[in-house]
């Protein structure tokens, strides 16, 4: 029997009402509907397709440079690894290498978009339940590196720098200097953070013990992230399956047991501190080289289905490219990790009040845009 | 385990089974009568502890829909495609694999959502993206609709 | 009420300007500064546009500078719509009620390329309303992908402008829709 079930009459007691999808804690139009008893939540079932934008479908007739635009706007906050995904899978189908220089830039601009997302969610999450202090502290540092990123990128939050081969550009002669001047700034203020929100002793009380998320459910989900880490669950694909020269860099990969929202909260405060020790450890060592490998003009695929998986600040997302030969894909799938992270929203909501459920959607850490796709 | 021993494994279940080495990951195409015992024969054997089901997805080939179904294992670290092809377009029908892996009701979901493939035994199939009332199933190949633009 | 299209027959002499005379006029300058100065948007943002303009909102770019502080959550108690990001046909008759529940006078800011004309998301897509004007009348349009921040202040106080040439007391021809 499944857990959200049809669109079931409620039972004695029991009244229906809607949350979103113009909510400001949803994190977008998300559509979720609670039935309750009281404050006490019996049931969430949530309702997508508000934001559905058809991208697979227009894909399928776009060209193989053109197709990794689109998926810079679905989970916008980790642009920069969406488009990396997409770019190594079309060059796992050519079978090129690419330059040391271009694996170098890459893990670098990810690391700092994983750092940019994980400042918006430690800020929206303050916003969400109450403070609306960390909200402005989180922007500040958010706007220096989207400082960096501008000036080699050329734009702030869709940056479009991954093509097949490489980077589109090489790095601005300013970029190292400007790294390691925001790193510090933001060194020294991540204990800030903590003094802020983590040892407060409301927030603990709102986040311990809510939502808890145990590992059987957690795989059986298909849960990835740092979601998932907080259960306890092993998964970070940087580790296991690495990719684009992750092997060559020392990090730990951070898991809790607790499985509630502070547990995930912990994950995501940690995992800022070692983003900023991959980019320190790599700033000064960029190899020199090419920063693009050759390619032809019009990129073909020869025919056969190609997967890579890369983790992005979300969790894992898998690009998977069915092609026939010709110069657009037939059939692009895109496993988001925002899809399988949502519908574990309800085991862990079931049982509690409303405000349990909005702490529990700000470590869930949702993008709407990438579930509908 | 790499793909010599999946390839052990999975004949051992059945020999009806066809592979395609050409992949990465290995894949295997099922007929559709085996399919359900194959998908709970691989969650629960030891040797090859197939937990995780990344992701599910149809592929419209204009005669007939090839099902993929992704399977990771957590323990093992290796994955593997098993493929399902349906024959009859119109009236596509399978197995649900939802009291499998949990999160298979929703990737089911959208695939008939998309597709228009039902699926047996689910407890709870209907459209997840589009609106109910919408007519059609929009990534077929031969779906036309007026609001569409093309290139 | 037609105004008097009159040439002038010598220089310096005062127009015959619609009825109102310089008190209601004042009062209407009065009125509309205070207006523009204050004007509370609704918290509604559906992708990537949603983004910057939480960063317009942030410590740097500062909208609350301009009076746009207070960000309502209800559309009952908000003046001015932003739409940032996408609108889907599901989403639609959503932001048409949403539009519908404000209260007059209500402005319309439509930011981003998908809120004009569909954007990135124009050709091949079955399921993207092309412009968000098809659903609500729209005041200010900025264009980008997504548009910077300072675009979004620039939008801002282009709208102030329009709404301080308003006529509030005098009667107008503007067709409400």
């Amino acid at each position: 029997m499944s857990l959200l079930g049809e669109d079931i009459l409620t039972e004695e007691g029991e009244f229906i009402i809607n949350m979103g999808p113009q909510h400001p804690s949803t994190h977008g139009v998300l559509h979720l509907k609670l039935w309750l008893n009281g404050e006490e939540i019996k049931r969430v079932q949530p309702h997508l397709g508000y934001i559905h934008r058809s991208i697979e479908k227009m894909s399928e007739s776009l060209s193989y440079r053109n197709f990794i635009f689109a998926t810079s706007r679905m989970d916008y906050l980790s642009a920069h690894m969406n488009n990396e995904a997409c770019a190594l899978t079309v060059e796992k189908g050519l079978g090129i290498e690419i330059p040391e220089r271009a694996q170098v830039i890459r893990i670098l601009m990810s690391e700092l978009t994983r750092l940019a997302s994980h400042q918006l969610w430690w800020g929206s999450t303050g916003l969400d339940l109450g403070a609306v202090t960390p909200f402005f502290y989180a922007f500040r540092e958010r706007e220096a590196i989207m400082g960096i990123m501008e000036e080699t990128c050329g734009a702030r939050l869709t940056q479009n720098y991954n093509v097949p081969g490489g980077v589109m550009a090489d790095i601005h002669p300013n970029f190292q200097k400007h790294t390691k001047e925001v790193m510090q700034q933001i060194k020294s203020k991540l204990d800030e953070y903590d003094d802020l929100l983590s040892g407060n002793v409301i927030f603990e009380a709102r986040t311990k013990g809510v939502g808890v998320l145990s590992k059987e459910d957690a795989i059986s989900y298909g849960v990835t992230g740092p979601t998932a880490r907080g259960s306890g669950v092993s998964c970070d694909v940087r580790k296991w399956a690495p990719y684009s020269g992750y092997e060559k860099v020392q990090f730990n990969e951070i898991l809790e047991e607790g499985g509630d929202s502070y547990a995930r909260y912990m994950v995501r405060m940690r995992e800022m501190k070692e983003s900023i020790s991959i980019i320190e450890q790599l700033i000064d060592n960029i190899p020199d080289g090419d920063f693009q490998a050759k390619t032809k003009n019009v990129i073909k695929l020869p025919k056969g289905e190609f997967f890579q998986r890369v983790e992005t600040a979300r969790g894992e997302l898998g690009v998977y490219i069915v092609s026939d030969g010709a110069a657009s894909p037939y059939r692009v799938k895109y496993r988001s990790p925002n899809f399988s992270n949502l519908f574990a929203l309800p085991i862990m909501a079931k049982g509690g009040k409303i405000g349990d459920l909005v702490a529990i959607m700000s470590t869930l850490d949702l993008v709407i845009p990438d579930i509908d796709r | 385990m790499n793909k010599e021993e999946l390839k052990n494994v999975l004949s051992g279940y059945s020999s009806n089974i066809q592979f395609d080495e050409t992949t990465e990951p290995l894949s295997a195409i099922v007929p559709a009568a085996e399919f359900f015992g194959l998908m709970q024969f691989l969650r629960k054997d030891a040797q090859s502890n197939f937990d995780f089901l990344n992701f599910m997805t149809c592929v419209d080939w204009k005669d007939h829909f090839m099902l993929v179904y992704f399977l990771h294992s957590t323990t093992y670290r290796h994955d593997v495609m098993i493929k399902v092809k349906l024959e009859n377009r119109d009236e596509a029908e399978i197995e649900t694999v939802c009291n499998i892996w949990r999160t298979a009701e929703f990737h089911e979901r959208e695939v008939f959502d998309l597709f228009g493939v039902k699926f047996t035994h689910h407890p709870d199939l209907r459209r997840i993206f589009l609106d109910d009332a919408w007519e059609g199933h929009p990534l077929r190949k031969d779906y036309t609709d007026e609001n569409m633009i093309e290139l | 009420m037609d105004v008097k299209s009159d040439k002038l027959e010598f220089p310096g002499q005062i127009h015959q300007t619609q009825d109102g005379g310089i008190l209601l006029t004042t009062l209407d300058d009065a009125i509309n500064w205070a207006r523009s100065n204050s004007m509370w948007p609704l918290v509604f943002g559906t992708s990537c546009c949603a983004i910057e303009m939480m960063s317009a909102a942030d410590a740097k770019y500062d909208w609350s500078r301009f009076g746009f502080e207070v960000a309502r959550a209800t559309p009952r108690q908000a003046d001015l719509i932003i739409v940032a990001g996408t609108i889907v046909m599901k989403m639609a008759p959503v932001l048409r009620r949403l539009y519908d529940q404000m209260a007059d006078p209500k402005y319309v800011i439509a930011m981003g390329a998908c809120t004009i004309s569909g954007g990135p998301f124009f050709y091949n897509t079955y399921s993207v309303v092309k412009g968000v004007d098809h659903v609500i009348p729209v005041d200010v349009y900025i264009p980008g992908c997504p548009p910077r921040p300072e675009a979004l202040l620039h939008a801002m106080i282009t709208l102030q402008e329009k709404v301080r040439l308003e006529p509030y007391f005098r009667k107008s021809d503007k067709t409400d829709e």
